[in-house]
């Protein structure tokens, strides 16, 4: 009996092998391999141009740190971040509560906000480009119309992060929404009976000694991966600014590629690849370590 | 008290009274919102209106939704048969179909196995695939794009796909789902004379098809919007996608707008036309990983 058993575990574990082996070869090769080759590339002066190069050691990473262009993009993407973090927040979670008591209309706003989320947002780019136009556009007719100056939202150096906050915004709410509506939804309705019968009846009271405490998983869930696909603002940037004007709008990702597949200094794109990568993981180790402090339930 | 006045009054339909705001601070909110609605939905409105329209009428300053000069056929027929934009959707269709099915070839029989078998290395395995799910491509892209250069694949559509034939996400997804399945019933097939394979086809493939058709639309809509990798390695216009072409056309057009936001339309409608039809399913599987594009 026991020797049977035997034979089929390692039966079991022959197709086990079997089963992960074609995952396990390419995580290997498109996760691993890529990871210590971008390390070794960014220790050299390595560039498609031509096959020869050399070791130079940090000197990527010190040009990094002493380069305007880094500089710059850091900047941008972190002005660009400070505009629509609170933003993709705070609307989102708002429009959350109050498509929650929506009774009949529910459905039909949830769809309609999620609307750009499915959307292209390449193609939806070049309609935003064109709402904002400073000249024709849609939007500054009707700032026009009620009394104000036209704003020039994309060729302005000061207006242009703002503007791709705005479409960003646009892009995301409907998501993030969705995060906050299934948090809302998992709070027990008893504990809004409870706080009401303690004296929280006000809605305001309710959100904050109810809900808020209540959607701590969520809050940090949104939080992080908004903060995340901040940094991964390229679309936008790509086809309405190509980091213009004058640099205003060049973004950390946006910035690695210009250096790696436009000019291909493939030795300095991918010591920005690898900063790149520590800002991420620094998301995902915050993100781990509240998950697994906030799991009581 | 207004419920039983209008429930006894026959002259207001049922279907009006149920639309009864409850408060007059109910009915600002739900104005309030369907507002914030069509901000959300008027590039999309504009974006057609525009696409019907002669050039000199999209920038008109007085933005009309129906259009003056009906152009919509010209500029519809135009992008479709004069452009090769059913090529570009073709080539679209191609490679998330190939993405799509590479990543459920390779990652259900994976899942399968750290969920429910014992063999040495899984959880090394397994760590290993919860470290790969904070790498983002923009990080690998370098090596990658070497590689293929190296190999001559540039501009193919095994370049276009390749990065995305191993999706982490859709191993872990599973993994979860699988978990899940009772082991007595496995085992009790197991004693039936099923083997492992007939245990996946039959048993385990019929249960998660929730999971695996959120993980498809995921997977569709994220690499049907992509434009950063085909952006890399695509060269020729043979191999374009619809969402590569936007950035080509946006500057070939040049100054016929109408032609350039038909083609935007055809571009972006596929996505948001299957989201119609099917709401609940692409809400669950985009919203699954948490982070959007």
């Amino acid at each position: 009996m026991s020797a049977m058993a035997s034979l089929m575990q390692s039966k079991q574990t022959r197709l086990a092998y079997m089963l992960v082996m074609p995952a396990a070869v390419l995580i290997l090769v498109i996760y691993i391999l890529p990871i210590i080759i971008v390390f070794f590339v960014s220790l050299t002066d390595y560039s498609l141009v031509s096959d020869y190069y050399e070791f130079v050691g940090m000197e990527n990473y010190e040009k990094m740190f002493s380069d305007e262009a880094f500089g710059n993009a850091l900047v941008n993407t972190l002005i660009y971040a400070a505009i629509f973090l609170p933003a993709a927040f705070i609307v989102s979670l708002v429009l959350a509560i109050a498509i929650q008591e929506q009774k009949q209309f529910r459905s039909v706003l949830e769809v309609l906000f999620f609307l750009p989320v499915t959307s292209t947002l390449a193609a939806m780019a070049i309609v935003w480009a064109a709402l904002m136009d400073s000249g024709q556009g849609v939007i500054n007719h009707v700032i026009v119309s009620i009394g104000l100056e036209k704003i020039n939202f994309l060729g302005s150096e000061d207006l242009v992060l703002f503007s791709l906050a705005i479409i960003s915004l646009w892009s995301i709410i409907g998501f993030n929404m969705v995060l906050f509506l299934a948090g809302l939804t998992s709070i027990p309705q008893n504990l809004y009976e409870a706080a009401a019968i303690d004296g929280a009846s006000h809605p305001i009271d309710k959100f904050f000694r109810v809900t808020w405490p209540m959607l701590g998983p969520t809050t940090m869930f949104v939080a992080v991966t908004t903060s995340i696909t901040a940094f991964k603002l390229f679309d936008t940037v790509a086809i309405v600014t190509q980091g213009g004007p004058d640099h205003a709008s060049e973004v950390f990702l946006y910035l690695a590629f210009l250096e790696g597949f436009e000019y291909f200094n493939m030795g300095y794109s991918s010591a920005l690849s690898l900063f790149f990568l520590c800002i991420i993981f620094t998301f995902a180790l915050v993100q781990a370590f509240f998950a697994d402090r906030n799991v009581q339930y | 008290m207004s419920d039983i006045a209008i429930s006894s009054s026959p002259t207001i339909p049922r279907w009006l009274s149920r639309l009864k705001p409850k408060s007059v601070g109910g009915a600002i909110t739900t104005c309030i919102l369907f507002l914030g609605a069509w901000v959300m939905v008027f590039p999309f409105i504009w974006m057609i209106s525009s696409s019907v329209k002669p050039t000199d009428e999209v920038y008109d300053s007085d933005f009309t939704i129906i259009p003056k000069t009906f152009k919509g056929f010209e500029n519809y027929y135009n992008v479709m048969f004069e452009q090769p934009y059913l090529m570009f959707i073709l080539n679209s269709m191609i490679v998330c179909t190939g993405i799509l099915a590479v990543q459920l070839l390779t990652a259900i029989p994976a899942a399968y196995a750290l969920a429910k078998l014992k063999f040495r290395g899984s959880t090394i395995l397994f760590g290993t695939v919860i470290a790969c799910l904070t790498i983002p491509i923009n990080v690998t892209s370098i090596p990658i794009y070497v590689g293929l250069v190296k190999v001559g694949l540039l501009d193919t559509y095994i370049s276009m796909m390749f990065p995305f034939f191993i999706s982490v996400f859709a191993i872990f997804l599973f993994r979860q789902f699988f978990k899940g399945f009772p082991d007595s019933i496995i085992q009790a097939a197991r004693v039936d004379g099923f083997s492992e394979i007939e245990i996946i086809l039959r048993l385990i493939l019929p249960s998660a098809v929730p999971a695996i058709a959120a993980f498809s639309v995921f997977s569709f809509v994220a690499h049907w919007n992509d434009l950063y990798w085909p952006l890399i390695v695509v060269q020729s216009q043979d191999k374009m996608t619809a969402t590569l072409s936007i950035m080509q056309y946006q500057s070939d057009f040049g100054t016929d707008h109408g032609r350039i936001f038909a083609s935007a339309t055809v571009v972006t409608m596929p996505m948001v036309i299957a989201f119609l039809f099917a709401r609940r399913l692409f809400i669950r599987g985009i919203t699954m990983t948490g982070v959007k594009g």
